[in-house]
């Protein structure tokens, strides 16, 4: 534990700090499932969550937009601040920390509505385009920077799962990236998809990297390696090891880091 | 580990397993016995259900189709101007609506039946309106005579149908040797037809069977099952919007759903109970009227509304709503852009179903008085009316013979619109669910 206080203030090469978190736990009723956890995200890099099943991986990067809050015994307690402001505070509102700090889930979750439909909502809800002609640019620019435009250009009206499930998640991302977030959150954004769709995503974060902070929670080390710079890695609830993906992979200081990457267990 | 270390040790030693073996062919067939059992039985089960089903729709047809129709008489009828004491000029003048319901059409009628030299009554006691009727749509039929078809009396009518065995001493057999003898002369004259009866479907109730119809029901209940929709389901609606979204999971919210669970099995009657307690006797609400029936039917359907809403509410996909508030909906936004359009056919299934019900239900509606006799068509939700099923109720109460026919057809009408509303049910289900 001491050795994982010790690391975590260094943020690498001072890299712009975009999210803190300080001593963050989560309870699920009466079972912790995050025990004390500090971490930094920087803003122009992409920082990689690993750990095997139940580690607590995806229960803190649900803290960061507060989707913690939609589980009716889900209790967080610590720190997060979002450039400095705590969003836990009294003058955050949780709709707007949540159009700052997007989210793409595990399984493609497109709405049942027409692909244009499912890009265009956040900017409607959130008021961001002033007529139709905006909001068409909105949509068109979201789904070229998820890579998706050429494919569905021709058939926006469609409904959003008729697409295949790769495509269906670069809509959610597009999705995501529509209301013009700070932070992107992605919770295994791969693991329902085949090689080839993974490989189209892990480019696609590769493209969106420096533009917005990207917190990616990953089962598949290789893909920790190839997409982020940070990696922390989490097990039983804490997070174990906090630095730099070259160093985590190459040179790790805790003795079950370096179980972890070498498949000792997982 | 310790399991795949003890398994090789133990296995050497035991002899493999002979599937062909006389002990193991002797389970396979008691196994396939005991599927072919259990598959005849459920097809038993469904063979009974459906005979059932089978022998109650045939005797409800049987007895039900001639209440469609009926018997008329053909008459040769002078419209004399002084026997319906209507002045010939005055049909012209401005009051001459109002002259011509006056006129003695009773009159006309008998002597117009005096004609037929026959001991009994044979036209319908409500066939004078008919007459009228000519001569409101028609002034110019005055001093003139016109052929009409005009209904028979029950007897008649039920003579023609073959509804009497005529082998039968007359105590038993129900008919007169009179109304018998008139029959046949009408017979022999060939004066009766019978026709598809447009009366049963425009008509409300009445004394006599032959102009007795299921129109005023049937408008009673459209009334009341609008009313009960109309309160029930955006109240049902909410409360489940409210339960399922925004209500904070603890002690009160668990004895909420317990009790809505055991209102939505508490017997219909005592519903009725508590509209007449609180409508009628504390309101002092109209009594028999469709706005009482229907509010007394709302509280008895709304728990099965909130049940349903709140299952339809509960089967979108949590995936769906992450996706929502993942992008910064708020609760209400959550509610009306994603989880409404999708649980919306299943709340609707839910709620036809429930109005299926409602529309079927008895016991209540009688506790509040609609089981009146009423002989006009409901002018509106506060005037009095019954509805379908009390209406079969009554009918089939009713000592007259011809009633028997009406109540049958009357439960077809109500089983046919029950049929529609269930068919629109299972087509709104079916929908819902290619769409996931």
């Amino acid at each position: 534990m001491t050795e994982v206080s010790g690391r975590q203030p260094e943020t690498g090469n001072a890299a712009p700090l975009k999210i803190a978190a300080r001593n963050v736990s989560v309870f699920y009723g009466a079972k912790q499932a995050l025990k004390n956890v500090s971490l930094d995200v920087s803003s122009e890099q992409v920082t990689a969550f690993i750990g095997p099943s139940g580690c607590g991986k995806s229960t803190f990067l649900r803290c960061f937009n507060r989707m913690n809050d939609t589980i009716d015994t889900a209790r967080v307690t610590g720190e997060i601040r979002l450039d400095g402001r705590d969003i836990h505070g009294p003058d955050m509102d949780v709709v707007q920390l949540r159009a700052r700090v997007g989210m793409v889930f595990q399984k493609p979750n497109p709405f049942p509505k027409s692909i244009y439909e499912n890009i265009a909502y956040g900017p409607r809800i959130h008021g961001l385009a002033r007529g139709g002609a905006e909001l068409d640019e909105i949509v068109e620019n979201a789904l070229r920077r998820a890579g998706l435009w050429e494919e569905a250009k021709d058939r926006l009206g469609e409904s959003g799962t008729a697409l295949s499930g790769g495509q269906q998640q670069r809509l959610c991302i597009a999705r995501a990236i529509a209301v013009d977030p700070e932070v992107i959150l992605m919770d295994e954004p791969c693991s329902a998809l085949d090689p080839i769709a993974t490989a189209k995503i892990e480019e696609l974060i590769d493209d969106l990297r420096g533009r917005y902070a990207i917190v990616i929670v990953t089962h598949n080390m290789q893909q920790a390696a190839r997409v982020s710079q940070k990696t922390a890695f989490f097990h039983l609830g804490s997070m174990v090891e906090y630095g730099d993906t070259s160093m985590i992979f190459t040179n790790p200081v805790q003795r079950r880091t370096k179980d972890y990457i070498t498949g000792r267990y997982g | 580990m310790g399991v795949s270390q003890a398994t090789p040790s133990s296995s050497a030693d035991r002899v493999p397993t002979d599937w062909q073996s006389a002990r193991m062919r002797r389970r396979v067939e008691s196994r396939y016995r005991a599927e072919r059992m259990f598959k005849l039985a459920g097809l038993g089960a469904l063979l009974l259900a459906g005979s059932f089903l089978a022998f109650l729709l045939f005797t409800i047809v049987r007895d039900g189709a001639s209440g469609f129709r009926h018997s008329e008489v053909r008459l040769s009828v002078h419209f004399a101007p002084q026997l319906l004491g209507i002045d010939h000029a005055a049909v012209t003048g401005p009051d001459a609506a109002a002259i011509i319901q006056r006129g003695d059409y009773v009159g006309l009628m008998q002597a117009t039946t005096a004609q037929l030299g026959l001991p009994v009554d044979v036209v319908s006691e409500g066939a004078w309106l008919e007459l009228r009727r000519t001569v409101a749509d028609d002034p110019t039929v005055l001093g003139k005579t016109r052929t009409l078809w005009l209904p028979v009396t029950s007897s008649i009518d039920q003579l023609a149908k073959d509804k009497f065995d005529l082998t039968q001493p007359v105590i038993t057999r129900g008919v007169s040797d009179k109304d018998v003898a008139a029959w046949r002369s009408l017979e022999r004259r060939g004066l009766l037809r019978t026709r598809f009866n447009t009366l049963f479907l425009t008509e409300a109730d009445s004394t006599a069977p032959e102009l007795a119809g299921i129109a005023g029901a049937a408008l009673g209940s459209l009334l009341t099952v609008v009313v009960a929709l109309g309160l029930a389901f955006p109240i049902g609606v909410l409360a489940a919007i409210y339960l399922e979204e925004f209500a904070p999971r603890n002690r009160w919210t668990d004895m909420i759903e317990v009790s809505i669970n055991n209102l939505a099995a508490v017997p219909s009657i005592i519903f009725g109970l508590l509209g007449l307690a609180v409508f009628l006797n504390f309101f002092n609400m109209p009594r028999s009227a469709p706005v009482v029936g229907g509010a007394t039917l709302a509280l008895m359907t709304l728990p099965v509304i909130v049940i349903s809403a709140r299952l339809a509410i509960k089967a979108v996909p949590p995936s769906i709503r992450d996706a929502a508030l993942g992008i910064g909906a708020s609760p209400i936004q959550l509610v009306f852009h994603h989880i409404m359009p999708i649980a919306l056919p299943g709340i609707m299934t839910g709620s036809i179903i429930a109005m299926a019900r409602a529309l079927g239900e008895t016991a209540p509606l009688l506790l509040i008085g609609m089981r009146a006799f009423v002989t006009d068509l409901p002018q509106g939700l506060a005037s009095p009316s019954t509805a379908l099923p009390v209406q079969i109720f009554l009918w089939s109460d009713d000592v007259q013979r011809g009633f028997v026919e009406k109540t049958s057809a009357a439960i077809i009408v109500l089983l046919v619109v029950l049929l529609l509303l269930n068919s629109v049910a299972i087509y709104l289900r079916s929908r819902y669910e290619r769409q996931l």
